[in-house]
C-alpha cells in the first residue's frame, strides 16, 4: 500500500479524490469559493484522465437536476457549490433526498446575501439543514480528501441511498495549501468498489420516481425519509471505522480533545476545531480545565455520542457560524440545548456567534470567547447568544 | 513555528511565493500552510498572503498577526503600510528595493533584521518583466536559512515548467547572491 504526501491546495486534493473515486458524472456551476474543485475536475475529464461525463450546466438548479438524473440511473455522481448556488439549487436539493438519490456534494460553506459577501460562514448549509441529506463537517485538507471516499461509500450503501454533503469552510480550507496524504488507487478500489445501485432506472425494469403524493401518503413518505436519515448512523460509523482500519485515520460523529476531565468545553463544527485545540492547549498550561467537543456528523445528529461527551460538564461554550434572526440562538447551540433539555447532569450552554462572512477569529479571539463564556456561565448568563466582536 | 506575511500587489504573485515556500517545506517532511488574504482579486491593488512552517501539524485557521518574517514584493508599498506591523523583536524584513538596509528608517532602533534586494532589476533582466515573486524567494532563503535553493527548485520547476522555471530559478539564485543584509 503506497501513499503519497503532497503539499497541495485543498480544493485540488478534493478534486483528485473525486477522480480517484472514479465518478461517472459531475455536474456543477462555478461559484466562489468552490470553483477550484470543479475547475480541476473539468481539466481531469478534458485531459482524458477520468472517464466521466462533465456537464457544464447553465445554473445550479440545473446542476442538481442533472445530478438527480444521473444518480437515478445508477451513476456515481458528484457536485459542488456554495452560498447563492446552493440557494438556487434548494428546490432540487430537497427532491434529491426525497427520491433517495445517492450523490456527494462538496459544500464550500459561504455566507448568504445580503449584504453580498463571498466569505466563509455556515449560513448556506443551515438553510438546507432539514432537507434530508447527510451532513458531515470537516476541519482540514486531509479530512476533505478522506471523506470523499467515505462519503460515496455511505451515500451509495444499499441501506442508506441518501445524498451526502461534505461541509468544508470556504477559503479557510478551499484555498489553503497544506499537506495531504493521498492513498493509492488499489486501496481506494478496495474501500469503494464501483457503484451498483439497486432500483436504478432502466428500460428493462421500469420504476417511477418522484411521484405526486396525496395527503394519504405524504406523511408516510416523510416518515420513511426520517427513518432513512436517522437509521444511516450505524452505517456511517462503520464506513469511518473501516476507512480508519485501512489508512489509520479514524473519524467519529463527535470528537473530543482534552475533554475527559474538562469542566468547560468549547463546541465547534468545521475548521474552527483546529484553532480551538491549539487554544485549549495554551489554556491548559494556565491551569484552565477546558476541552474541545467537535460535531463532525450534523445529520443524522449523533445524540448519544454528544450526550456521552458532555453530560456532567459545567458548561459548553458553543460557537455558531450563523444567526437565526429573532430566534433562540445560533442553530448549533439551539439544537444542543434541545438535545440536553431535561437530561440529568446537562451542562449549561453559552452561545457565541463568531466569524460571520469571513471575519477572522484568531487564537486570541478563541481565548477571549472561552474565558468570557466561562465567566458568563458562572454568572448564569446562558440565554440567547452573543455576537462576538461586534463593533459600535 | 515560523509565521510569514507577504505584501504585494495583485498580479505580482505574492500568493505563489507563499505556495512555493509551503510546498518546499512540506516536501522536506515539514508541515506548512500557504493562503491568500481572501478577497476579490484586483490587479494592482495591495494584497497579502500568509505562510506558516513548523515541524509538527499546524492547527491554526486564522491569519498571521505576529509574523516572524515579512516579505514586501513591491517597493511602493513601503509608503502605504507598515510592513513590520505585529512583528516582534528578532523579526526579519525582506524588501524589494534599491535601497540599502540602513536606509530603511521605518525600523530604526528596533531589533529587526532588514534584508534588501533590487528584485525589480533582477526580474526584469532575467524574466523580461518585473514579476518578482520567485526572485524574492532568493532573498527569503538567504535571510532565513529555513530552506535551501535546492528545496525550492523542484516545486518551482513543477509550477512554471522547465523553460520558464529555469529562468525563474536563475532570478532566485541571483537574488540569493545579490542581497544586502543589514546589521
Amino acid at each position: 500500500m503506497a501513499t503519497q504526501r503532497k503539499g497541495i491546495e485543498v480544493s485540488i486534493a478534493m478534486a483528485d479524490a473525486v477522480a480517484q473515486a472514479n465518478v461517472d458524472v459531475i455536474a456543477a456551476y462555478p461559484i466562489t469559493p468552490q470553483t477550484h474543485i470543479v475547475e480541476h475536475l473539468s481539466e481531469i475529464v478534458a485531459n482524458g484522465e477520468l472517464d466521466a461525463e462533465y456537464v457544464p450546466v447553465e445554473s445550479e438548479h440545473s446542476a442538481m437536476s442533472v445530478c438527480c438524473g444521473s444518480s437515478a440511473v445508477g451513476a456515481r455522481t458528484f457536485t459542488s457549490t456554495s452560498s447563492q448556488g446552493l440557494a438556487l439549487m434548494a428546490e432540487i436539493f430537497y427532491i434529491a433526498a426525497s427520491m433517495r438519490l445517492p450523490m456527494v456534494m462538496a459544500l464550500a460553506n459561504r455566507s448568504l446575501s445580503g449584504p453580498l459577501s463571498i466569505w466563509n460562514d455556515h449560513t448556506d448549509t443551515m438553510m438546507v439543514r432539514d432537507a434530508g441529506w447527510i451532513h458531515i463537517f470537516v476541519e482540514n485538507g486531509q479530512e476533505c480528501y478522506d471523506n470523499v471516499f467515505c462519503g460515496f461509500r455511505i451515500s451509495e450503501d444499499p441501506d442508506i441511498m441518501l445524498p451526502l454533503a461534505i461541509n468544508l469552510d470556504g477559503f479557510i480550507l478551499t484555498h489553503m495549501i497544506e499537506p495531504v496524504i493521498y492513498e493509492d488507487n488499489e486501496t481506494i478500489r478496495k474501500y469503494l468498489p464501483d457503484v451498483r445501485m439497486k432500483n436504478a432506472l432502466h428500460p428493462d425494469n421500469p420504476v417511477s420516481m418522484g411521484c405526486f403524493a396525496m395527503p394519504e401518503i405524504y406523511t408516510e413518505a416523510q416518515m420513511s425519509r426520517e427513518h432513512g436519515v436517522r437509521n444511516s448512523y450505524p452505517t456511517i460509523v462503520k464506513a469511518w471505522q473501516e476507512w480508519g482500519d485501512l489508512t489509520g485515520r479514524y473519524y467519529k460523529p463527535v470528537e473530543t480533545y482534552r475533554a475527559d476531565d474538562a469542566d468547560y468545553c468549547i463546541v465547534t463544527m468545521g475548521s474552527y476545531g483546529e484553532t480551538a485545540m491549539e487554544v485549549v492547549d495554551a489554556l491548559r498550561e494556565e491551569g484552565e480545565k477546558v476541552g474541545v467537543v467537535k460535531i463532525r456528523l450534523w445529520r443524522p445528529f449523533p445524540f448519544d455520542d454528544f450526550r456521552k461527551a458532555v453530560l456532567g460538564k459545567k458548561s459548553l461554550i458553543v460557537i455558531d457560524r450563523a444567526i437565526s434572526f429573532g430566534g433562540p440562538g445560533g442553530p448549533v447551540a439551539t439544537e444542543l440545548r434541545s438535545a440536553l433539555y431535561g437530561k440529568p447532569g446537562a451542562p449549561t450552554i453559552v452561545n457565541y456567534v463568531a466569524g460571520l462572512a469571513g471575519r477572522d477569529v484568531s487564537r486570541n479571539d478563541f481565548k477571549n470567547i472561552i474565558l468570557e463564556g466561562k465567566a458568563k456561565a458562572e454568572k448564569g448568563e446562558t440565554d440567547g447568544f452573543t455576537l462576538y466582536g461586534l463593533r459600535g | 513555528m515560523l509565521e510569514i506575511r507577504l505584501h504585494g500587489r495583485g498580479g505580482q504573485g505574492a500568493v505563489t511565493s507563499a505556495e512555493l515556500i509551503a510546498i518546499a517545506a512540506i516536501n522536506k517532511g515539514n508541515f506548512a500552510q500557504a493562503f491568500p488574504s481572501f478577497g476579490p482579486e484586483r490587479r494592482g491593488a495591495p494584497v497579502v498572503a500568509f505562510c506558516r512552517v513548523d515541524d509538527r501539524k499546524i492547527n491554526i485557521r486564522a491569519k498571521v498577526y505576529k509574523p516572524d518574517v515579512v516579505i514586501v514584493l513591491d517597493p511602493g508599498l513601503l509608503s502605504l503600510l507598515d510592513p513590520t506591523e505585529g512583528m516582534g523583536e528578532g523579526g526579519i524584513l525582506i524588501l524589494n528595493t534599491r535601497k540599502k538596509p540602513e536606509e530603511i528608517t521605518q525600523v530604526s532602533g528596533r531589533n529587526i533584521k532588514v534584508v534588501t534586494v533590487d528584485a525589480n532589476k533582477i526580474a526584469t533582466e532575467e524574466l523580461g518583466r518585473p514579476i518578482v515573486n520567485t526572485t524574492m524567494l532568493g532573498g527569503f532563503v538567504r535571510a532565513t536559512g529555513l530552506l535551501g535553493i535546492e528545496d525550492i527548485k523542484e516545486p518551482l520547476l513543477e509550477r512554471f515548467g522547465k523553460k520558464l522555471g529555469e529562468r525563474n530559478l536563475k532570478a532566485m539564485e541571483r537574488a540569493y547572491h545579490e542581497v544586502s543584509i543589514g546589521e
